[in-house]
């Protein structure tokens, strides 16, 4: 049962043409992934691309219109029951009971994966949590961000082969964030595959690989260190006063097409490297700031990406309630 | 490695549905108080003893001994006499209206009739369309009337006090000719509690875990369907006994409802009501998409379940389509398991057929039940 895929060094997961319409809408199409042993797989993509789809798809939670593949060695389609019992999900939404406690909830899911020493673990994962005094408080009155780390303890509970975590620290401040990527880490040091969907940046960094996903399509899937230089986007930092003034004059200038603010620095990027930087240039003689050309982080990269698909279906979901208010009016 | 049914997820969730149950204070409190609440409001329906009915008398002899004989009516505090009426149609009339629930008609010569021996008839017309108004004044009829006689029937006319019946009293119901006893309320106000709580509460159960999200964490572990199913609806048979039990408590005690039968087959016949009305609210809550809806189809539910099961309609004379839905309603068995059980004093052999239709129901929702419940969130 532990893990067909670890024994004859097999990819985790590996899915090909993975499709899933709603209705008439192509929610997720002819999606691949191949996500080896112990790796941290970052899952970005802007608002309602298909991550919680293709997520939820690989661990059998729905059934993919087209294409197949395989979670843990296991065939997603036919063998779903065994490839839950190795997998830890962690759903976007809290989806624990509320009205139940802490320790009930926690009590729930040892039972659900019928594991031995259930008390001892239950404690354990308690103490790890840091919530072994409020045991009994229900779960549904913690902070979001406690109900993220319950989420996770609850999750790990059953020592999953592979991790699934949709958004797992959405709300959750930056001290508990850096313990969450630690014990990832850990993880994944030793064996755990953790394929993991994030809006935060400095989160993508931490990533092994990251897949990049727009209109349910993937863009990018590579290594995280070479994903800049893939993507093509030459940036220039620009330093010194009246920052505000500029950035308005820059909108629209030659090879300028995106404009971002990081603390008291501009960084202009581009796909025109060479149009960029004559205007980067003329600017830098013009003005009294201070122009430098330098490496084009993640960040920029994914504004960059997710500017060219900012609203993911918007026009699909906008139709009906425009033909709606039309009605009304 | 995957087992089949694995008894401790099964009990997981019977586990956290106790729970769940008991943290929701207002549910619990009213599983338990709607069936006192119930019956106490019926009480006075099944109160079988009304008395003071209005009551119109179109006599047309004017002896002593029908003197005596109305005098006696009067005097049980069953009748109570509003006046008098000439003719059929103006007797008709007062019934149909409600100014009368009984007429009584005394025949011209009565007396002269009685006294030949000639048995002459007393008539007394009831609107029986409330039967449970009726049910007391008219079983209590003879008795009265037997007194009356016993004290008129003296000195020379003793010889016809002795012989049986001097003269006969005909009843016509009106309305409602079967005339339903009133105990008949009982077998059918258990079921319809019984399934208001039982389809309702499994239905919304189910259908909160979606509404909630907690159905995705649920059927991401290895559940099986049977588990779910088993375990969420196991706590439900629980308070399926509560609410029997207090309810049985309070018709037996505080409304004199008799039990006259076999406590065995009553509790085959209960068990297996209860599960059909759980497995068709697990049926309900795999089709209804928020508790909302879970909701209006238990409600949508109860309408022939109350209505077509016989409870308030005798299912004899229910149309041939109609009694065709009332067979496919568990309530329609049930109502019938309890009546021959506690009024007729039924044993096991007896309700056989019965059980057979309630199981055969169960069968089918059952499986209807697992075949739409989704293990995945499509
Ligand atoms: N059950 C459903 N029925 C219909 N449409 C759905 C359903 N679930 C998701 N969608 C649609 O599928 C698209 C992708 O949704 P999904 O939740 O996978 O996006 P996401 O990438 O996880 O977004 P986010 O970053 O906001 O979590 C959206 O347009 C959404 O409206
Ligand atoms: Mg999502």
């Amino acid at each position: 049962m532990s893990g067909r895929a670890a024994e004859n060094g097999q990819p985790v997961i590996q899915v090909t043409g993975l499709t899933k319409r709603f209705g008439d809408k192509t929610v997720v199409d002819g999606f691949d992934m191949t996500v080896p042993k112990g790796a941290i797989y970052g899952f970005l993509g802007p608002n309602g691309s298909g991550k919680t789809t293709t997520i939820r798809m690989m661990c059998g939670l729905l059934t993919p219109d087209a294409g197949d593949g395989h979670c843990l060695g296991y065939d997603i389609l036919t063998e779903s029951r065994r490839i839950k019992e190795r997998v830890g999900y962690m759903t976007q939404r809290f989806s624990l009971y509320e009205d139940l406690s802490i320790r009930e909830n926690l009590d729930f899911m040892a039972r659900m994966y019928r594991l031995d020493r259930r008390r001892q673990r239950v404690g354990q994962a308690l103490e790890e949590l840091g919530l072994a005094d409020r045991a009994g408080q229900l779960a549904g009155t913690l902070s979001g961000g406690w109900k993220q780390r319950l989420a996770l303890a609850a999750c790990l509970l059953h020592e999953p082969a592979l991790l699934l975590l949709d958004e797992p620290t959405a709300g959750v401040d930056p001290k508990a964030r850096r313990d969450f990527w630690d014990e990832i880490r850990g993880l994944s040091d030793r064996g755990v595959t953790v394929l993991v969907s994030t809006h935060y940046m400095d989160e993508a960094v931490q990533c092994d690989f990251i897949a990049y996903i727009a209109y349910g399509t993937k863009l990018i899937d590579a290594p995280a260190a070479a994903i800049p230089r893939q993507v093509g986007l030459a940036t220039w930092k620009v330093e010194g006063p009246g920052l505000a003034e500029l950035a308005r004059t820059l909108a629209g200038a030659p090879g300028v097409e995106q404009i971002a603010r990081f603390g008291a620095e501009l960084h202009v990027s581009g796909t025109d490297a060479a149009a960029l930087g004559a205007t980067a240039q003329a600017r830098a003689a013009a003005g009294p700031q201070r122009w430098t050309r330098q490496e084009s982080g993640l960040e920029e990269v994914f504004i960059h990406l997710m500017a060219q698909s900012r609203d993911n279906f918007a026009r699909d979901n906008a139709a009906p309630d425009g033909g709606a208010a039309g009605r009304r009016a | 490695m995957t087992a089949a049914f694995s008894f401790a997820r099964f009990l997981a969730v019977l586990v956290k549905e106790f729970i769940q149950m008991r943290r929701d204070r207002v549910t619990f409190a009213m599983m338990i108080g709607v069936p006192i609440l119930q019956l106490t409001i019926f009480g006075y329906a099944i109160n079988t003893d009304p008395k003071h009915l209005p009551t119109l008398v179109e006599s047309n002899d004017d002896g002593p001994i029908t003197r005596a004989l109305l005098a006696a009516l009067e005097n049980s505090a069953y009748f109570d006499f509003r006046g008098t009426v000439a003719g059929e149609a103006e007797a008709s009339r007062a019934l149909r209206s409600g100014e009368a629930i009984f007429v009584v008609v005394v025949p011209p010569r009565f007396e002269r009739d009685l006294v030949r021996g000639e048995r002459p008839a007393i008539l007394l017309s009831a609107d029986a369309s409330d039967p449970t108004a009726t049910g007391g004044a008219i079983a209590a009829l003879s008795g009265i009337v037997d007194g009356a006689l016993a004290a008129s029937l003296t000195g020379p006319l003793q010889g016809l006090a002795a012989r049986p019946p001097a003269f006969q009293i005909l009843v016509h119901r009106h309305y409602n000719p079967a005339g339903v006893t009133s105990f008949n309320i009982v077998p059918g106000l258990l079921g319809t509690i019984l399934s208001m709580t039982m389809v309702m509460i499994t239905a919304i159960a189910i259908v909160r875990e979606a509404e909630r999200g907690t159905m995705e964490t649920l059927i991401a572990t290895p559940v099986r369907p049977a588990e779910v199913m088993l375990g969420k609806i196991l706590p439900y048979v629980l308070v399926g006994y509560v609410q029997t039990s207090v309810f049985l408590a309070l018709a037996l005690t505080a409304f004199g409802v008799p039990f006259a039968g076999s406590a065995a087959a009553f509790l085959v016949g209960l068990n297996l009501f209860i599960v059909a009305n759980l497995a068709l609210g697990f049926l309900f809550s795999t089709v209804a998409r928020n508790q909302m809806q879970a909701m209006q189809m238990s409600f949508f539910y109860m309408l022939p379940a109350i209505l077509l099961s016989g409870f308030l309609f005798p299912f004899s004379g229910m149309p041939g389509w109609a009694r065709a839905i009332g067979i496919a309603i568990p309530n329609t068995h049930f109502i019938r398991i309890v009546r021959e059980v506690m009024l007729k004093g039924a044993g096991l052999s007896d309700i056989l057929p019965e059980l057979g239709a309630l199981a055969a129901i169960v069968v089918v929702i059952t499986a209807l039940a697992m075949l739409r419940y989704r293990q995945t969130l499509d």
